[in-house]
C-alpha cells in the first residue's frame, strides 16, 4: 500500500509553549485516518502544519513521499477543511466549488461540467447559483467539501467540520461523510473532540493529549485495548476503581492478578502491564462489562453488590447509577432495555458481575501535586 | 406612551432639520439664485444664464474643472493603493498588541493642521529644502532642482492629506473580515493578487466606497494643498471659486462655479455608487 502521508517527529513550539509534541503517524492511501484529542490538545495546530500554515519547529512531513518542507498552503497536494468551514460569502455556491479550478487556469467549460458534477456528488445538484447564506448547516458542510474534492487532493485534511451542526444532522453528517470517502477514495485526515465521530468514520485513530499521540490503533481496539490511562477515560465510558495487587497468577496464555479495593471486594483480572503484588493499580470497567444479577452458575464471575441510586433512561443507551453499599463510591452498568431489568428500582439491593477478561488495569498514575 | 415616542423623534430631529436648514439649504438656495441672476447690457440685476455660459465659451473655466475632476479621481485611487497595503498589514500581519500603536501612528500628523503639514512639505521639498540639501551634500546633484510647484508634488500632497480619511473605513472593514476566507482561498490555491481581488476587495468594497467618496469631496473641495504645492500653470477649481468671490467680487459667478462643482462630486459619486452596485446608505453606514 502506498502511504499518502508520513509525519514523522513533528514538534510545534509557541515560544517556550510545545503545541505538538514529537508526533509521528504514517497514512495509508484511501483510507480515514482521524485524530482524537480532548479541546487545546493541539490537533489544529497539527493540521496547519500538515497544509503548510505553520512551519513545524523540528520532524518532517511527507506527502506521496515528498518532503513539504517550505512549501506554501497554495503549492501543496493537501486542501483543508476549515474548523469554521470559511465559505466565501462573496460568491455563490458555483463560484465558491469553481475557485480552486479557477486558480488552476482550467477552462470555463471544463470548470462548469466539474462543479455541477461534484455538486450532484455532495447532493446539491443545480445549487450553483444559491448564495451561501442561503444554506442550511449540512448544506454548507458539503459545499466546503466539494470546494476541497473538486482539486482532487492528495490528502483532505478535516478540523472538525461537524462541530457546529445540531445532533441529529451531526449523526447524519457522519455516515455521508464515510460514504463520501469510501466512493471518491481520498485519503482522509479528519480531527475531532467527539470520539463518536473519531470510531465510527475512521479506519485508524490517533488519541492526542497535550500534544502527544497516546495510541494509534483501530477504533476496535482503542476501545478494548486501550493502553493508557488517558485512552481508556477518553475513548468511552468506563468506571474508574483503585484496588492494590494483593497476589498474581500465571497461567499459560495470561496473568492473572488478585486485586483488593479500598470498599474490601476482592477482583481476579487479567492484566498486560507490568504489575508485581503490592503495586497500587487503577481498575477500569466499561458499564456494559458489568452485568446485572449475573447467573449464579457462571463461577469466573468477579461479584459484588450494590445499592441502585437512580435509572438514567436514555433509550439503547440506559445506565443505572449504582453505590457500593456503605460507600460513596459512584458504579454506571449499562441497563439493556430487554425488559428482563424492569423490576429494578432505585434503592434495591442487587449483585453485579464482571468477568476477569473485561478488566483493564494500569499501574496508578502519579497524582501530579 | 405613543405620542411620547413621537415628541422623543420630534425633541430628536430638531436641532438636526434646523442645521440642515440654516448651515446647508438655506446657503445653497441662496447661491443658486444668486448664479442665475446677472447683470443686463443695462446694469440690472435680473434672470440669467450667463454665469454658466461663461463656465462653457471660457476654456480655463472647464478645462480647470475637468482637470480638477480627473486629479481628485487620480488621487482617490492612489490614496487607496498606498493605504489598502498598509491596512492590510496593521489588521492582519501585525500582532495585535502592535496594531494600536501604529493606528496611532498614522493618526499622530492629523493633530496638526493641514496648513502645517502643507509647510511641512514645502520644507522637505523646496529649492533650498531638506531633500535638495542631502542629495547634493552626497553628490547625486550639483545643482538644487525645484521639486514644488508641480502636478507631482501636488497629488503627493494630497494623497497624504487624505489618507487617514481613507485609512479609518478600510481598517473597520477589514477588521471584520475573517482571516479564515484568506487562508481558505490560499489553501485552494490562490495567489496573492487573487486573494486580493477575489475575496479581500469584496469584503472591503463598502468601506472602500464610503473612504473614496469622502477623500473625493474632500479633494476636490480642497484649497489649500493645490494653492500651496501646486504649479501656477495649474489651477484647481476651488481656486477659481475663490478668485470669482474674492478677486473679482463676482459673487454672481462664483455661485454658478460653486454649483456647478456640488454638481460634478455628486455625479461622480453616484456613478461610482453604480459602479460598484453599493447603496449610499449602506456605505455611508
Ligand atoms: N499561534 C499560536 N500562538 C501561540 N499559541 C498557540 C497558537 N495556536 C495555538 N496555540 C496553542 O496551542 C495549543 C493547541 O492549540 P490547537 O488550536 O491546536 O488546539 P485544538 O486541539 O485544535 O483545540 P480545539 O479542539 O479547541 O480546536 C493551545 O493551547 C493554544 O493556546
Ligand atoms: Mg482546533
Amino acid at each position: 500500500m502506498q502511504t499518502d502521508l508520513s509525519v514523522v517527529n513533528v514538534i510545534k513550539k509557541f515560544q517556550d509553549f510545545t503545541a505538538v509534541d514529537s508526533v509521528s503517524f504514517d497514512v495509508e492511501k484511501g483510507r480515514f485516518f482521524s485524530i482524537l484529542g480532548p479541546s487545546g490538545c493541539g490537533k489544529t495546530t497539527l493540521l496547519r502544519m500538515i497544509s503548510g500554515f505553520f512551519e513545524p519547529t523540528g520532524g518532517t512531513i511527507e506527502i506521496k513521499g515528498k518532503n513539504m518542507a517550505g512549501i506554501p498552503p497554495n503549492k501543496r497536494p493537501v486542501n483543508l477543511i476549515f474548523q469554521n468551514l470559511a465559505l466565501f460569502p462573496m460568491m455563490n455556491v458555483g463560484q465558491n466549488i469553481a475557485f480552486g479550478l479557477e486558480r488552476q487556469n482550467e477552462k470555463r467549460s471544463v470548470i462548469k461540467r466539474k462543479t455541477g458534477k461534484m455538486l450532484e456528488r455532495v447532493g446539491l445538484p443545480g445549487f450553483e447559483n444559491k448564495k451561501v447564506d442561503q444554506l442550511s448547516g449540512g448544506q454548507k458542510q458539503r459545499v466546503a467539501i466539494a470546494r476541497s474534492l473538486i482539486l482532487d487532493p492528495t490528502v483532505l485534511l478535516l478540523d472538525e467540520p461537524l462541530g457546529a451542526l445540531d445532533l441529529k444532522l451531526r449523526e447524519q453528517m457522519k455516515i455521508e461523510l464515510k460514504t463520501l470517502q469510501t466512493q471518491v477514495g481520498t485519503t482522509f485526515v479528519y480531527i475531532t473532540h467527539d470520539q463518536s465521530e473519531a470510531l465510527v468514520m475512521s479506519d485508524h485513530v490517533a488519541v492526542m493529549n497535550e500534544g502527544k499521540f497516546e495510541q494509534v490503533d483501530t477504533p476496535r481496539n482503542l476501545y478494548a485495548k486501550p493502553l493508557t490511562p488517558f485512552v481508556a477515560r477518553f475513548v468511552g465510558e468506563n468506571n474508574q476503581w483503585s484496588a492494590k495487587i494483593t497476589g498474581i497468577e500465571d497461567t499459560q496464555d495470561e496473568r492473572v492478578a488478585m486485586i483488593k479495593t479500598p470498599e474490601g471486594n476482592v477482583f481476579k483480572t487479567i492484566f498486560r502491564e507490568n504489575l508485581n503484588t503490592g503495586d497500587d493499580i487503577d481498575l477500569f470497567l466499561r458499564p456494559e462489562s458489568l452485568l446485572l444479577e449475573p447467573d449464579p452458575s457462571i463461577e469466573t464471575l468477579n461479584r459484588f453488590n450494590i445499592i441502585v441510586k437512580s435509572i438514567l433512561f436514555d433509550g439503547a443507551n440506559s445506565r443505572i447509577l449504582a453505590l457500593l453499599p456503605e460507600s460513596d463510591r459512584e458504579i454506571q452498568i449499562s441497563l439493556p432495555q430487554t425488559r428482563q431489568f424492569d423490576h429494578i428500582q432505585p434503592g434495591d439491593k442487587i449483585e453485579s458481575g464482571w468477568s476477569p477478561e473485561s478488566g483493564i488495569t494500569f499501574p496508578r498514575e502519579k497524582v501530579v501535586p | 406612551m405613543k405620542s411620547g415616542i413621537r415628541w422623543g423623534l420630534v425633541i430628536f430631529i430638531t436641532p438636526v432639520l434646523v442645521w440642515l436648514t440654516v448651515l446647508i439649504l438655506l446657503p445653497q438656495v441662496d447661491m443658486f439664485i444668486m448664479s442665475i441672476r446677472a447683470e443686463n447690457e443695462l446694469g440690472e440685476m435680473g434672470f440669467s444664464l450667463a454665469n454658466f455660459k461663461l463656465f462653457f465659451l471660457e476654456p480655463i473655466y472647464w478645462r480647470t474643472f475637468a482637470r480638477t475632476a480627473i486629479f481628485s479621481i487620480l488621487v482617490t485611487f492612489l490614496t487607496f493603493l498606498i493605504t489598502m497595503p498598509i491596512a492590510f498589514y496593521i489588521t492582519k500581519v501585525v500582532s495585535p498588541k502592535f496594531q494600536g500603536f501604529l493606528s496611532v501612528l498614522i493618526l499622530m500628523p492629523f493633530w496638526v493642521s493641514e496648513l502645517v503639514r502643507v509647510y511641512g512639505w514645502m520644507i522637505l521639498l523646496r529649492e533650498s529644502g531638506v531633500i535638495n540639501h542631502f542629495l547634493i551634500k552626497f553628490g547625486l546633484l550639483n545643482k538644487p532642482i525645484e521639486m514644488l510647484y508641480n502636478d507631482a508634488t501636488m497629488i503627493t500632497g494630497l494623497v497624504y492629506t487624505s489618507m487617514l480619511f481613507m485609512l479609518v473605513p478600510l481598517l473597520s472593514v477589514l477588521e471584520s473580515l475573517d482571516n479564515s476566507l484568506i487562508e481558505a482561498a490560499y489553501d485552494l490555491g490562490g495567489s496573492v493578487w487573487s486573494i486580493a481581488v477575489r475575496i479581500v476587495i469584496p469584503h472591503c468594497l463598502p468601506g472602500i466606497v464610503s473612504g473614496s467618496i469622502v477623500v473625493f469631496m474632500l479633494t476636490l473641495g480642497n484649497y489649500l494643498t493645490p494653492n500651496l504645492m501646486g504649479g501656477k500653470n495649474g489651477l484647481w477649481f476651488t481656486e477659481q471659486i475663490y478668485n470669482q468671490f474674492i478677486a473679482s467680487f463676482n459673487w454672481n459667478q462664483g455661485s454658478a462655479f460653486g454649483f456647478l462643482l456640488l454638481i460634478l462630486s455628486s455625479a461622480i459619486i453616484w456613478l461610482g455608487l453604480k459602479l460598484t452596485k453599493q447603496r449610499l446608505g449602506k456605505v455611508v453606514q
